[in-house]
């Protein structure tokens, strides 16, 4: 285990210095930062003293040396636009984007289960039909579109979820500014979770519902039916923990569809998280926030995907980690 | 005693219902967030936003374009260079310090040693403090648009800014990309003050108390201001009542409001003019007054207003929009194709040619389908075009190196004056004095220079204007670009919110004196 989490550690700092070192060599294509902060009749001259006083001119080596040994004792740049240390505005952003993240997660598990289990076990049933039918919708209308029609029918037709934003928010042990400890917080979270979930529902229905049927064919489940076990612990507990394991696989992949689907849920929601502060960094070339970010995410891929190994590992425990790893 | 408890507890509560009754909350969502709560770091939309609510101007422009006095109540030429002005007594900083003209001039000194507006002070020679309530604004030369840049003149407490920060920074430290004291903390003399701030995300505004503008309608007691990016999220957020006042709102959706019975669009037509300009160094053919000419008779401008824009917006014959002072009646968009045709041929070109085009693509309102139109319409004179659009972020390095034979060039004149248009965008390239910064056609034409040089000099007011008309004539016979239409400005107001009182041309609407009614 520890051979495992050391070799996971190297592979991790490793994939970081190949996103500092892209993501730096592409900063210069992607605009020039100056036109971003000074007004339009700045002079080029001007502009030229500015470049020069923040080390733009310097040749790239120079600068990508300077960003490496401050990124080594933990100062990945400093944000243009916010004025503060990009990890520092990453940071802060990061609990909305958990929040949001943690209420899809919620409402994919809660949704998908129950429904993939009942699928699976009545497949001929109206309703069955009605929830594979729905979730081809869903696997085929992009997720603003979702966003925008949530937002249509909820909130300016029926007038009951407010449109956008985080709404009020409640200090959590001074550590965390939580909207789920407020009515207000929560009836703010609704839309963009759902918006945000609604991508990955349908697969997961299909996917449990699908692993679901193959388990239920298995001698074991017709031996538990067979000995009279009661058919909720059959269904819940036999089968379904033998259904987890390409589950919990997917759901470790999904994890990064779903970095990249909260950019679009919070910019379509105004939600104040990281997507959202990408996107806004990119329109304004905020080349260091740029890069931040980059790594950050890198760094979040690395640190699920180990979760999910070693989760694999409790679950099923004939899988060897350390092997894996090689 | 019981009774008399009760009586007060009544009172009270109908005290407390008068003044609710009267003060207002006012929840605003922009497209974008000023950078900084120093007036000073960046010359932008956000930042005089945010100064008409935290600082207050000398003067300010009312909504006919005439001045209005504000910190300064009157005002008069001494002589060819000198304009005095008169301070107004008894007003108070947000800590507390009064307002006399050394906080004034303090201002005008920062403001000098500013990046973004050193530009506009170029002019001047020094402020002079002659006593308390009196200071000189004097010119190098006689200059004309001296009140023009005392709108810019938002006065800063210059004892507030004064000393160093926690950090041992001075405070009054300008720096654009490193937080400095005066980035994060302001005291102006202002309608409101700043109660919180998160950037990018709101920032809560309070009325102070202490506001000197008695007169004042405005009942507005706490604004909140959530930028909102996207159009659609903030349109919605309207229509749902989650925000009261919007801006800007996308051509698209003005009937979603204008249907709406709890919001209501206001909208009043732009100063900001939308032009492709001609690459002459790049191709031989633009060289030829005929084939500029042919462009812009093929280029249908009140169609693209029309289609494209879905008649958000003033088709343009010339730079400056009406109400400027070089701005000509006569000057109407052109559009024959056939007498494009005719040019052409005369210019030895009937057989057309191909060029490149450039064209951002999140800049100004619909530009790459406005750059598409243009394009498909050179199409008819047997001009080839090439298009490309692309984001403003990449597209700004491209129009600096003047890329593409046509580039779509939006500009606002920063002291809404005709003269700022030539300089930047019409004027030969000069880089010592920054002027034909813009000017990506690469035209040259340096009568029209020397006029406008003229023009700066002139302080007869009647005079320049007549001298602006005549350059935006020569640009007209001479082709020298192809005006498209000037931006129309939208906003959206809920139910009560009567904003078209305090709106402008220039986007800066006065919210201390906006009036809400329940």
């Amino acid at each position: 285990m520890l051979l495992f989490l050391f070799r996971r550690l190297v592979q991790g700092l490793a994939v970081m210095f190949v996103i500092s070192l892209i993501s730096f060599s592409i900063q210069d294509n992607l605009g020039d930062p100056l036109r971003e902060m000074v007004g339009q009749s700045v002079s080029e001259a001007e502009r030229q003293a500015l470049r020069e006083e923040m080390g733009l001119n310097d040749p790239f080596l120079a600068q990508y040396g300077r960003f490496i040994s401050k990124a080594v004792r933990g100062d990945l740049g400093t944000s243009y636009f916010f004025k503060e240390p990009a990890l520092q505005v990453i940071m802060d952003k990061l609990p909305a984007t958990l929040e949001l993240v943690f209420g899809a997660t919620l409402l994919i598990v809660f949704i998908s289960v129950p429904s993939g289990v009942y699928c699976a076990i009545r497949p001929n049933s109206w309703l069955t039909r009605l929830i594979l039918g729905v979730s081809i919708l869903g696997i085929s209308i992009p997720v603003f579109l979702t966003a925008i029609f949530c937002i249509y029918l909820f909130s300016i037709e029926l007038g009951w979820l407010p449109s956008y934003g985080r709404g009020e928010l409640v200090s959590v042990f001074g550590l965390w500014e939580s909207g789920y400890f407020s009515k207000d917080g929560i009836l703010h979270l609704v839309l963009p979770c759902f918006a945000l979930a609604s991508i990955m529902l349908p697969l997961f229905i299909r996917l449990i519902r699908s692993e679901m049927v193959e388990a239920l064919h298995t001698e074991y489940v017709k031996f538990a039916k067979a000995k009279g076990l009661r058919k909720v612990r059959v269904y819940f507990v036999h089968a379904l923990k033998n259904t987890m394991l390409p589950v919990l696989t997917v759901g470790g992949v999904q994890i990064g569809t779903m970095v990249a689907y909260t950019i679009l849920t919070e910019s379509v929601f105004q939600w104040p998280g990281m997507g959202f502060l990408f996107l806004e960094a990119v329109h304004r070339v905020d080349t260091p926030l740029i890069v931040a970010y980059l790594i950050v995410v890198g760094g979040i891929f690395v640190i699920v995907n180990t979760l999910v190994d070693i989760l694999y590992g409790l679950i099923n425990p004939t899988v060897n980690l350390a092997r894996t790893a090689q | 005693m019981k009774k008399i408890l009760k009586s007060m507890a009544g009172m009270v509560l109908a005290t407390t219902l008068a003044v609710g009754a009267q003060a207002a909350t006012l929840k605003v969502a922009y497209d974008s967030d000023p950078v900084s709560l120093d007036p000073h770091e960046q010359l932008s939309g956000g930042t005089l936003q945010m100064s008409h609510l935290l600082f207050d101007p000398l003067v300010r422009w009312d909504k006919d374009m005439n001045f209005e006095p504000r910190l300064a109540t009157k005002w008069e030429r001494k002589d060819d260079l000198t304009m005095r002005f008169h301070l107004r007594q008894g007003v108070k900083f947000h800590s507390g310090n009064d307002f006399t003209a050394k906080d004034v001039k303090w201002t005008f000194d920062r403001l000098r040693s500013s990046p973004d507006y050193k530009a506009i002070f170029e002019a001047f020679a020094e402020l002079k403090v002659i006593d308390d309530y009196t200071i000189d604004l004097v010119t190098k030369k006689p200059f004309p648009l001296v009140l023009n840049n005392a709108t810019y003149i938002f006065s800063m407490d210059s004892e507030f800014y004064t000393g160093d920060d926690d950090k041992g920074q001075p405070k009054d430290r300008l720096v654009k990309h490193a937080g400095s004291f005066a980035s994060r903390n302001a005291s102006g003399t202002g309608p409101y003050i700043v109660e919180r701030r998160q950037q990018g995300v709101r920032t809560d505004y309070k009325r102070f108390a202490d506001y000197w503008d008695k007169q004042s309608p405005g009942n507005v007691e706490t604004i909140t201001l959530t930028p909102i990016k996207e159009g659609p999220t903030r349109v919605a957020a309207l229509l749902a009542g989650d925000v009261d006042f919007i801006f800007p709102v996308p051509p698209n959706d003005h009937n979603r409001i204008y249907r709406s019975s709890n919001s209501e669009l206001v909208v009043l037509p732009g100063t900001r003019v939308i032009t492709l300009q001609l690459n002459q160094e790049r191709v031989e053919a633009f060289k030829d007054k005929r084939v500029r000419q042919a462009i812009n008779y093929a280029i249908n401008n009140k169609g693209i207003v029309d289609r494209v824009m879905r008649g958000f917006a003033t088709a343009a014959g010339q730079q400056g929009p009406k109400g400027y002072a070089g701005y000509v009646e006569g000057l109407k968009p052109q559009y024959d194709l056939e007498k494009a045709r005719q040019l052409m041929k005369e210019a030895g070109y009937e057989k057309g040619f191909s060029i490149t085009m450039l064209a951002p693509n999140n800049r100004y309102v619909n530009d790459a389908r406005i750059a598409q139109a243009a394009a498909s319409m050179l199409a008819k004179i047997n001009i080839k075009v090439d298009l490309k659009t692309i984001p403003k972020a990449q597209y700004w390095p491209e129009f600096d190196l003047r890329a593409a034979d046509i580039m779509m060039i939006g500009w606002h004149s920063d002291t809404e004056d005709s003269a700022n248009f030539t300089e930047y965008l019409t004027a030969c390239t000069d880089e010592s004095t920054g002027w034909g910064q813009y000017n990506s056609g690469n035209y040259c034409n340096h009568k029209v220079d020397d006029m406008i040089r003229l023009a700066n000099q002139e302080t007869d007011l009647a005079k320049r204007a007549a001298i602006l008309q005549d350059v935006e004539r020569t640009l007209y016979e001479e082709a020298a670009y192809v005006p498209l239409h000037w931006q129309n400005l939208a906003w959206g107001a809920g139910k009560g919110v009567q904003a078209e009182s305090v709106v402008n041309v220039m986007n800066f609407p006065y919210l201390g004196d906006l009036v809400v009614t329940q």
